[in-house]
């Protein structure tokens, strides 16, 4: 229990290490793909369907099992999806480093 | 063997990790995705090969039909309704943890042959530990965070889509039921952690098993609760409040089943909520509290009496769709400030093809994005990327700030209270302290706007009363389509 506490404050952390750092830009897709990886309740949902005796914890297991495959699989299609439309200005390069300089 | 499964639930979280950082730069973030999406697959691959399949045919179809739902869901729906298919998405993450946490203490529930009872211990299964009182707590815990996700996701995914109000709902009392749910949901985790013992026969399999359902019931209704009194505009800090929940339901899910893949994947994705949550609270200067109580009640918004219609002492210039196409080809700069009327208009291909035409004609357009412009964290950005709008035209608001001095027109397209100059003058107005765009210091303004009547959040734009603003009336994709016309026969 107290390793578990560990690992969830030190991967916190690193949450917010990297995530501070996302732009402004791409808050949507990072909400949506954050929130399909969350969808790894459906490692417990299949333990719970597949691997347990007890009939009740079998189909409570197979609903959540189903929830989460939506959440996962819709959840990665979707931000891929958003995340391909995300594209730079399509002009030559040296245009833009003359502008600058 | 079960080294085996650690190890690769290492992988897993190490790829969502790496995933991650590759969302800093949209260069990078799609073969992020795809590498958490990978991350994904190990873990449940991994989660099939190990352990012994009692009944691969329900797992088998309940994959299959989640992912064929979650496949059509994610390739039919529009672009415009993306904020919608979030809080779905988002509320199908809190159900998933919270019935995986009633599957957990459903393990210890068998039918009775006889009827009767509902439920007994099987104290046969010689595998199973008893549900101790920590276990019993994490998993009321599981169970509360992960329904109100899924209920307060549903309650947003109506007002977004607006099949609900998407101004604050509340009735007298409302507080009070609230404080008396959250009561009534603490009280029925208590029988339920009650229930637990420390043995099979300490177990009280009648209070385990109402606790629960009550549990489960008080938390529902509290995630419509929470949710429903909060207003359009602050729509955005709730969907990422309620995408940290989902993470946090998976972490607590992650502790109950003693599962590090879910404790890290959890936690990452509870960080990530709570930064965009900060975030957005910050770009509108208000605090988590007053957003989650502002729609009733709160110190400024709800309070006042709305004003409906426009200040009767002072008068906006109307302008005509020629003029505003005379003053955009001429200009040296033209900054585009998208907002929710944008996108409730869906004109985001109608400024992308008067921004290309500006600029064929020398014109430098950009775009100025309010962190909280329409209704998620990052929505402008994703309606003007679907109109193929290239990211580095899209500046953020710090960025733009300081080039309105040498802007000529700034272009206001369904954008309101962020473009709102009371928020740096006028210590009375609610949105005083706000950071805005200062659109007001550009040479010229043009406001694309169906009529004067004030935003969401109710406040007179004294924005719209300038000098140097013209209001062009109207919808904004019928606005939009005029200007570029007329722009065009120049």
């Amino acid at each position: 229990m107290l390793s578990n506490l560990v690992i969830f404050v030190l991967a916190a952390f690193i949450g917010f290490e990297i995530i501070s750092k996302v732009p402004q830009t791409l808050h949507t897709p990072l909400m949506s793909g954050t929130n399909a990886i969350s969808g790894i309740t459906i490692v417990g949902a299949l333990v719970a369907t597949g691997m347990v005796a007890a009939p009740w914890a079998k189909w409570i297991g197979f609903a959540a099992l189903v929830v989460a495959a939506i959440n996962v699989v819709g959840g990665f299609l979707v931000t891929d999806r958003m995340l391909q439309m995300f594209k730079p200005k399509q002009r030559p390069a040296p245009d833009a480093s003359a502008e600058t300089s | 063997m079960q080294n085996a499964i650690l190890l690769a639930y290492l992988a897993a979280a190490v790829l969502f990790i790496l995933g991650m950082k590759r969302l800093q730069s949209p260069a990078t973030a799609r073969a992020g995705n795809r590498q958490a999406a990978l991350g994904m697959l190990i873990a449940v691959v991994a989660t099939l090969l190990i352990q012994e399949l009692l009944s691969p045919v329900e797992m088998i179809a309940g994959c299959a039909v989640g992912a064929t739902v979650g496949l059509l869901l994610a390739r039919r729906v529009a672009m415009t309704s993306m904020p919608e298919l979030v809080a779905v998405f988002n509320g199908f993450g809190g159900l998933a943890s919270a019935l995986v946490a009633g599957a957990e203490i459903a393990r210890y529930l068998v039918a009775e042959p006889g009827g009767g009872a509902f439920a007994r211990v099987a104290q046969t299964s010689a595998t199973l530990a008893p549900l101790d009182a920590p276990a019993a707590v994490i998993g009321a815990l599981c169970i509360l965070i992960g329904a109100i996700t899924f209920s307060g996701s549903f309650v947003a995914f109506g007002k977004l889509g607006g099949r609900l109000s998407g101004n604050p709902v509340s009735f007298p009392g409302m507080r009070v039921l609230t404080a008396l749910i959250l009561v009534g949901a603490l009280a029925a985790g208590g029988y339920l952690i009650y229930g637990a013992g420390a043995s099979f026969a300490a177990m009280d399999m009648e209070a385990i098993l109402w606790g629960t359902l009550a549990l489960g019931g008080f938390a529902l209704a509290l995630g419509v609760l929470l949710v429903i009194p909060i207003g359009g505009a602050d729509m955005p800090v709730v969907v990422a409040l309620l995408n940290a929940y989902s993470g946090l339901a998976a972490a607590a899910t992650g502790f109950m089943l003693d599962n590090t893949a879910l404790i890290v994947s959890g936690a990452l994705v509870g960080a990530s909520g709570l930064i965009l949550t900060s975030i957005m609270c910050e770009a509108m200067n208000r605090s988590l509290l007053n957003v989650l109580l502002g729609g009733f009640g709160g110190d400024s918004d709800g309070g006042g009496p709305a004003v409906e219609g426009a200040r009767e002492d002072l008068t906006a210039q109307e302008t005509s769709v020629e003029d505003v196409a005379i003053q955009l080809t001429y200009a040296e700069q033209v900054v585009i400030v998208p907002g929710y009327g944008m996108a409730v208009a869906q004109a985001q291909h109608q400024v992308r093809e008067l921004a290309d035409m500006l600029q064929a004609r020398g014109v430098t357009v950009k775009y100025a994005i309010h962190p909280v412009a329409g209704r998620m964290p990052g929505h402008m950005n994703v309606l003007l990327a679907e109109a193929d709008v290239p990211y580095d035209q899209l500046y953020e608001m710090d960025d733009i700030n300081s080039e309105f001095a040498m802007t000529d027109v700034s272009l206001v397209i369904g954008a309101n209270d962020v473009v709102n100059p009371a928020a740096r003058t006028d210590k009375a107005s609610p949105v005083y302290g706000m950071p805005i765009l200062d659109v007001d210091r550009s040479g010229a303004v043009v406001v694309l706007k169906r009529s004067l009547r004030p935003g969401y959040s109710g406040i007179e734009n004294m924005l719209f009363y300038h000098d140097n603003t013209r209001m062009l009336f109207g919808d904004a994709k019928d606005s939009l389509t005029n200007l570029a016309a007329a722009v065009k026969n120049l």
